[in-house]
């Protein structure tokens, strides 16, 4: 019988290896987008989950907005990925150093 | 019934179906011709709609099943949050179009970003929290890249996005637990809940993460690594937006949640914010005696700025949240003042923000100066300017509840603090000559600049009455 605890611990799983995504990465900045849509969609399975837990239908709306939210979320980033690119000419995480922190 | 909702909601509503319109009138009618007669509309609604907000009275509406909430402390904060945009969209307008920057995108992002913070401030559930936090924070990565053709400008807008994302997936995470631990999304169910079953774990993990998301926000401490990067790289007038407004939302959506979903267990929240409070103050004061570049250094007093605002919300009082909208709407004057200034900062026509530059400027702009020179007392803090009376109400509110450590703390972070300000001033009056500042002739910017520290000279009177507007409006929050 697959429980709640089930779906919250592969939820928090996805939730770790985003916020991993984002500080281990050494490469691409892309990854780092990938990261952060992991993150948002581990959220979603902890939504989904206690929604059908409680029985309660709002965590699934919450779900259909942090899904337009993070469509949204994705585009902006790949827009300003792109002026960055056209600056740069490159998106290796190494190269965001301009300033210094 | 949705007539009244929609009603009770009107603000947002004018302003962001006013946004919408400004952009196809952008689109069809002319592209960046058409920048300056938006960016005047956009200021003067934000002033109309800031006055409407003020004549609000004291009564607490809500609307749309408790997802937004109408009352003193949302009319406050928003208040504040509407003027200083103007003030900024105003103050700015001369410095984009000098360089180029004013496209008519600009006020329509800026207005669609105070349209986000008026949710934030209104929220009464999960759900609008989240999503009016996201409007404010998807319009700021974009104009923070605004200067689309500079390395800075473009490294600043990645950073502030992929930080903000880090952020916003952190506050989503804590929503998540939150919802499910308490069975609701709304804050008033959610209070209702721990009244009954108490702060299970999974609650307080829920309040963690969320506390932490919305910490990245207001750029405490250990949340603030993206606040000197962004500040920098970020055109000035968009630097003077971030300094101003959005902090003052984000402070206010902090002291909604923790007392509108978790204010019957302070000791649980208190503590969390106790810690980022002497964090950011001790880390904010630091750091910024280092800083060589202006705004960098206008970060770093940011950050030890939301560290003072943050001991009033750590008492968990009436009296420190009163405390808390007092300090932001001194912080918010200060700063309008002093990025007014920066932004007539300029030589051979390019702008600087070394702090060098500004040796000997008292020989050249005697006035500018003097003003700049109360700005720079008054935001250290030194007596009988209003910034100490900001950091007065909060210090002592801290007090009042038990936490004289934290008050103390406080002191010797403002202590520390002192010594960047004071040193802006010792260049400009005592400083070695070197190649001076072009003269520029701003009118706008050297009035609000002049007005600004005249405010905080004139203010000691009575502060102009807005403690008994905070103390009305922090009665309405903490119940």
């Amino acid at each position: 019988m697959v429980g709640l605890e089930h779906y919250l611990t592969v939820a928090a799983a996805l939730f770790v290896i985003g916020i991993f995504g984002i500080f281990l990465n050494r490469k691409n900045i892309i990854i780092i987008l990938m990261s952060i849509e992991l993150m948002l969609l581990s959220v979603n399975i902890n939504l989904v989950a206690f929604s059908s837990f409680l029985g309660d239908l709002v965590g699934q709306v919450f779900t259909l907005f942090v899904l337009t939210v993070a469509a949204a979320e994705a585009a902006i980033g790949l827009a300003i990925l792109v002026c960055f690119f056209r600056t740069r000419g490159t998106i290796d995480v190494e190269d965001v150093n301009v300033m210094k922190g | 019934m949705i007539g009244a909702d929609l009603y009770t909601a009107l603000p947002e509503i004018v302003l962001a179906l006013f946004a919408m319109a400004a952009l196809i009138v952008g689109v069809y009618g002319g592209k960046d011709k058409l920048a300056e007669p938006i960016l005047w509309a956009t200021a003067a609604l934000m002033v109309l709609l800031a006055l409407y907000s003020g004549a609000q009275g004291l009564d607490v509406k809500t609307a749309f099943n408790g997802m937004y909430i109408s009352d003193p402390f949302a009319q406050f904060s928003k208040m504040v949050v509407l003027l200083s945009a103007a003030v900024v969209l105003v103050m700015g307008q001369a410095y984009m179009l000098a360089r180029g920057l004013l496209r008519f995108e600009y006020p329509i992002l800026i207005a669609l970003s105070v349209v986000g913070m008026m949710l934030m401030v209104s929220a009464g559930d999960l759900i609008a929290l989240y999503m009016g936090l996201e409007l404010q924070s998807l319009a700021l990565y974009v104009v923070a890249t605004m200067n689309r053709d500079s390395k800075r400008s473009t490294e600043a807008g990645l950073k502030y996005f992929i930080l903000g994302s880090l952020a916003s997936g952190l506050l989503l995470y804590g929503a998540s637990l939150t919802y499910g631990y308490a069975g609701t999304t709304l804050f008033a169910g959610i209070i209702s809940t721990i009244s009954t079953d108490g702060m299970s774990v999974g609650l307080m993990m829920g309040m963690a993460f969320m506390l932490a998301g919305l910490a990245f926000k207001v750029s405490a401490v250990p949340f603030h690594m993206w606040t000197p990067d962004v500040y920098e790289g970020a055109p000035t007038p968009v630097t003077a937006f971030f300094a101003t407004a959005p902090k003052v939302a984000a402070m206010a959506l902090v002291a909604r949640v923790v007392h509108e979903a978790f204010g019957v267990v302070p000791g649980d929240w208190s503590q969390i914010i106790a810690f980022l409070a002497v964090a950011s103050m001790f880390v904010g004061s630091i750091a910024a005696i280092g800083q060589r570049d202006i705004k960098r250094l206008m970060a770093y007093s940011s950050i030890t700025h939301m560290g003072f605002a943050l001991v009033g919300l750590a008492a968990g009082t009436a009296q420190g949240v009163q405390g808390m909208l007092v300090y932001m709407a001194i912080y918010v004057t200060m700063n309008i003042g002093v990025f007014a200034f920066i932004l007539t900062m300029s030589r051979d026509g390019r702008p600087v923000t070394d702090i060098d530059s500004l040796r000997q400027y008292s020989k050249s702009e005697p006035l500018r100066a003097l003003a700049l020179l109360v700005l720079m007392f008054s935001l250290a803090g030194v007596p009988p300017l209003v910034g100490f009376f900001g950091k007065f109400y909060v210090l002592w509110a801290a007090v009042q509840a038990g936490l004289t450590w934290l008050a103390v703390a406080g002191v010797v972070a403002s202590v520390i603090g002192a010594f960047y300000y004071l040193r802006i001033v010792y260049f400009m009056y005592f400083g070695e000559t070197t190649e001076p500042l072009d003269s520029v002739r701003a009118p706008v910017q050297a009035t609000l600049l002049v007005v600004s520290a005249a405010l905080m000279v004139l203010g000691v009177i009575n502060l102009f009455g807005i403690e008994g507007m905070a103390a009305l409006a922090a009665e309405a929050l903490v119940k």
